[in-house]
């Protein structure tokens, strides 16, 4: 009764097929990564080390290392963060925690998702009118993290009112029936319980931070500037400085004759970094949706 | 404030969200230390009464409230201190809910919020409540655990530790027993039985027969409007005020 | 019987301070993200509105902002660049990412399926620097060697680079999009015997129709907006494209390769604003739509 009928056994070759297609598209879209990592740093291994981190580049930089771009953009990623995601948070507290639904908060909703796909370079226009020349601070590392904690912004306030809106209602209700204030409330149940999805959201922004060019490049980064090296307080809030990002675009077009582990080396040191944020990321999400408390 | 009035008035109060009314001109009295049972079908208003009552009502969208309400003498809309009023009700909903936090803490939480720190007096409060709730013995050695791990028989009987723990003066039910076992929700009624004239108690419940049992005047709503309310015995004899009454009671509808 | 205490008066400051803050937390990031579109705005309006040529920026190919006699401001070429090299990674990408999208959420254990996830997270982390920097070595040596072209730079560096960037985003939000299909159609086509293929083709891609077509919106945005990989990767002439194998500018790769040579506030840096005015309403508009459609499956 059950044998396999000429009918069934095409369709059964159908969907291994339709199967194996879906497979390579799959394969054909998750080696790139694989590929590239391996191959940028099959090209930088003869110029990775610790001293190409802490030297500066030289000779024009057509050789040294990459320590005050490396600097700037710890520097870089450190302030804005600082000012985006306090800001960030609280505001996502605001929106999804004081705030009724009405036509105003669905606006509001609205814009800061939509913000979230402004083109980059968009933000280094902002970033130039807004910070650079209508706020006076004129060039800067100052200017320039800013205008990456403006791009980073919207996305902690929708990464961060996801995480709050994960924590269920009725928990919330709970603890207003029984007189906490809507502080009390947030302090002692939403945030204890939705800090790993907000902590997930800023982690990813720092990636995102450390890897922009455009925002930087005309806000206060600039081609070249020598620091002292291996001090880790060389660059000044005012100062313009170097970043990683702006460095590996300089130097793979703008400077020639530049030895060829060198642009290598920087992409590496960059996306390195880029990815192990992003791991530590994942690695932050998954251990926390095991401790979750309900 | 003690004084012999009723612990809780209520006149004209209509309730509308949108332009849908809700409760519509609705006048009783909730005497001291008295069960009220609410009865009547789904969308009768019961449920928006008692948040009409902590003013967790406030919270929804699009929602209109007129007339007067007071609890114990007070006004609640000119209420300054809403947390305060909100502790002197004891809320428990339809829904079992253990809030994520260790036993201890859940019942322990009302009063620290409220400002008290003392260890050995939380410690204290804590098993008085626990034991009125009659979940002591199942819970007193494990107090650490989280509440969420509960059942919801037992989360139930959780949250009714956690509405005593800041010394209601009113403890409202709302449905208490739609989501819990029958065994739980005799060892429930039993709790009440022991509450009765301690404190005033308001039953809402879609069980006509909890509240026969229980009340000791029940009140009758329908779509909103209070057909009916007197003691409990008239409520289910042959003769109520109302007709409606009548058949509610013995389940010709709802 | 211990009373209940009250709260100590400082307490209630704190409280009462936080919430100040968290107020004005809420308004100034709301300013803020309604201030991108005010000072882009500001600082391209005065030419936009005394001198700016809407004609000729959108109809003709002719781009001299620098020169000494005879200045033009025509973006067609510019545009065409962005439109050709999205067109293309389009053309890839979508096939691909939704292929991807239906393997992950149709085919996959669910071990495979938090690895692969995982995977094209870590794809969507690489920065576009590091991407024009691949178009820019190994793509251009790539294209040079099968087709025998002088530069590598071109349309199809670019697109192809632009697909492998936009590919992540058509595949997270296409399987969320499959995700929110009921497993009850799923159950329920089975039940009557068909195929996988069949229940993908006939069932959930109709039924997810607005999730996915929302995934290739988005994908199209990230495209657009991309501004460092096309300008590493798609050369430097401004000029419409006649084949895959030239090389183009962007709107994006303008901007970013013009700005810091215009004086500010004459007239060509005025220009660069009004592009970047354009480039931000195209791609609110594309999430603004997606955003929509999205919506539209909820209510309907």
């Amino acid at each position: 009764m059950f044998q396999a009928t000429p009918f069934s056994r095409r369709k059964q070759r159908y969907e291994r097929l339709a199967q194996a297609v879906f497979l390579l598209m799959t394969v054909l879209i998750v080696a790139p990564l694989l590929l590239i990592v391996g191959y940028l740093i099959y090209q930088a291994w003869p110029i990775l080390s610790f001293d190409f981190l802490f030297t500066n580049p030289r000779n024009g930089m057509r050789a040294g290392g990459i320590w005050s771009p490396l600097l700037g953009t710890i520097y870089l990623v450190v302030i804005s963060l600082a000012v985006a995601a306090p800001i960030g948070v609280l505001a996502a507290i605001f929106l999804n925690e004081y705030t009724r639904e009405n036509w105003l908060t669905r606006v509001i909703n609205l814009a800061v998702l939509n913000l979230a796909g402004v083109p980059s370079i968009v933000h280094a226009l902002f970033g130039l009118g807004a910070f650079v020349l209508f706020a006076g601070i004129g060039k800067s590392i100052l200017a320039s993290s800013l205008t990456l904690a403006v791009m980073t912004l919207p996305v902690i306030i929708a990464s961060t009112k996801e995480a709050l809106a994960a924590v269920p209602l009725p928990f919330r209700e709970a603890c207003w029936n029984v007189g906490a204030t809507r502080w009390q409330t947030i302090r002692h149940v939403v945030l204890p319980n939705s800090i790993g999805g907000i902590l997930t959201g800023v982690i990813l922004q720092v990636s995102r931070a450390a890897g922009e060019t455009a925002p930087i490049m005309f806000t206060g980064v600039v081609f070249y500037k020598a620091i002292k090296e291996g001090d880790p307080f060389a660059y000044g809030l005012l100062d313009q400085c170097m970043a990683l990002s702006m460095h590996l675009f300089t130097i793979s077009t703008q400077v020639p004759d530049v030895p060829k582990a060198l642009p290598y080396g920087t992409a590496v040191v960059l996306l390195g970094s880029v990815l192990a944020v992003n791991a530590l990321a994942i690695l932050v999400r998954l251990r926390l949706r095991s401790r979750r408390k309900w | 404030m003690v004084n012999g009035g009723p612990m809780i008035e209520i006149r004209g109060l209509t309730v509308a969200f949108a332009r849908r009314e809700v409760i519509k001109r609705v006048s009783l009295d909730v005497r001291r230390n008295e069960v009220l049972g609410i009865i009547g079908p789904a969308q009768s208003g019961k449920t928006t009464l008692l948040k009409v009552l902590n003013r967790t009502l406030d919270d929804e969208p699009k929602v209109t409230v007129s007339g007067a309400v007071r609890v114990d003498g007070a006004d609640i809309s000119k209420v300054r201190n809403l947390p305060a009023l909100r502790r002197k009700i004891g809320m428990v909903a339809p829904l079992p809910v253990g809030l994520p936090l260790s036993i201890f803490d859940n019942v322990a939480f009302a009063p620290r919020m409220a400002g008290l720190r003392d260890r050995h007096a939380l410690e204290e409060r804590v098993e008085r409540c626990l034991r009125l709730a009659a979940l002591w013995d199942e819970v007193k050695d494990r107090l650490d655990s989280l509440g969420t791990r509960l059942s919801g028989g037992q989360q139930q009987r959780l949250t009714i530790a956690r509405a005593l723990s800041h010394d209601p003066e009113v403890l409202c039910l709302d449905e208490f027993s739609i989501a819990i076992d029958p065994v739980t929700t005799m060892r429930i009624e039993d709790v009440l039985k022991e509450l009765r004239s301690r404190i005033t108690i308001i039953l809402v419940t879609n069980l006509v027969q909890q509240a026969r049992r229980l009340a000791d005047r029940t009140a009758f709503m329908l779509n909103g409007d209070l057909i009916e309310i007197d003691e409990t015995e008239k409520i289910f004899s042959e003769t109520p005020a109302d007709r409606r009454t009548f058949d509610y009671v013995r389940g010709i509808f709802g | 019987m211990h009373q209940l205490p009250k709260r100590p008066g400082i307490a209630i400051l704190a409280e009462r301070a936080i919430e100040v803050l968290i107020r004005l937390c809420g308004v100034s990031a709301i300013l803020f993200v309604f201030g991108i579109f005010f000072f882009v705005f500001r600082e391209g309006s005065h030419f936009l509105f005394h001198g700016f040529k809407f004609g000729e920026f959108f109809l003709s190919p002719e781009w001299y902002p620098t020169s000494e006699s005879h200045v033009r401001y025509g973006a067609l070429a510019l545009i065409a660049g962005t439109a050709s090299v999205t067109l293309l990674a389009m053309l890839i990408a979508v096939p691909f990412g939704l292929g991807a999208a239906v393997f992950i959420s149709e085919f996959c254990t669910p071990r495979a399926k938090e690895t692969l996830k995982i995977t094209v997270e870590l794809l969507a982390a690489i920065p576009s620097v590091v991407w024009g920097f691949v178009g820019l070595t190994v793509m251009n040596r790539l294209i040079i060697e099968v087709f025998h072209t002088p530069i590598g730079l071109n349309v199809l560096n670019g697109g192809i680079i632009l697909a492998l960037m936009s590919v992540p985003i058509i595949v997270s939000i296409g399987e969320d999009a499959l995700k929110a299909v009921p497993d009850s159609y799923r159950e329920a086509a089975l039940a009557l015997g068909v195929t996988r293929w069949q229940l993908i083709y006939r069932v959930l891609a109709p039924a997810a129709r607005n999730g996915l077509l929302a995934a290739v919106l988005l994908g199209i945005g990230r495209a657009v907006g991309e501004t460092m990989a096309v300008l590493m990767a798609t050369g430097h002439a401004v000029k419409i494209p006649s084949s895959v194998l030239d090389s183009v500018r962007t709107l994006t790769a303008t901007i970013a390769a013009e700005l810091g040579e215009a004086a500010v506030h004459s007239d060509h840096y005025q220009v660069l604003f009004i592009i970047g005015i354009l480039l931000f309403s195209i791609t609110f508009v594309i999430n603004l739509t997606a955003d929509l459609i999205v919506r539209g499956v909820r209510r309907g």
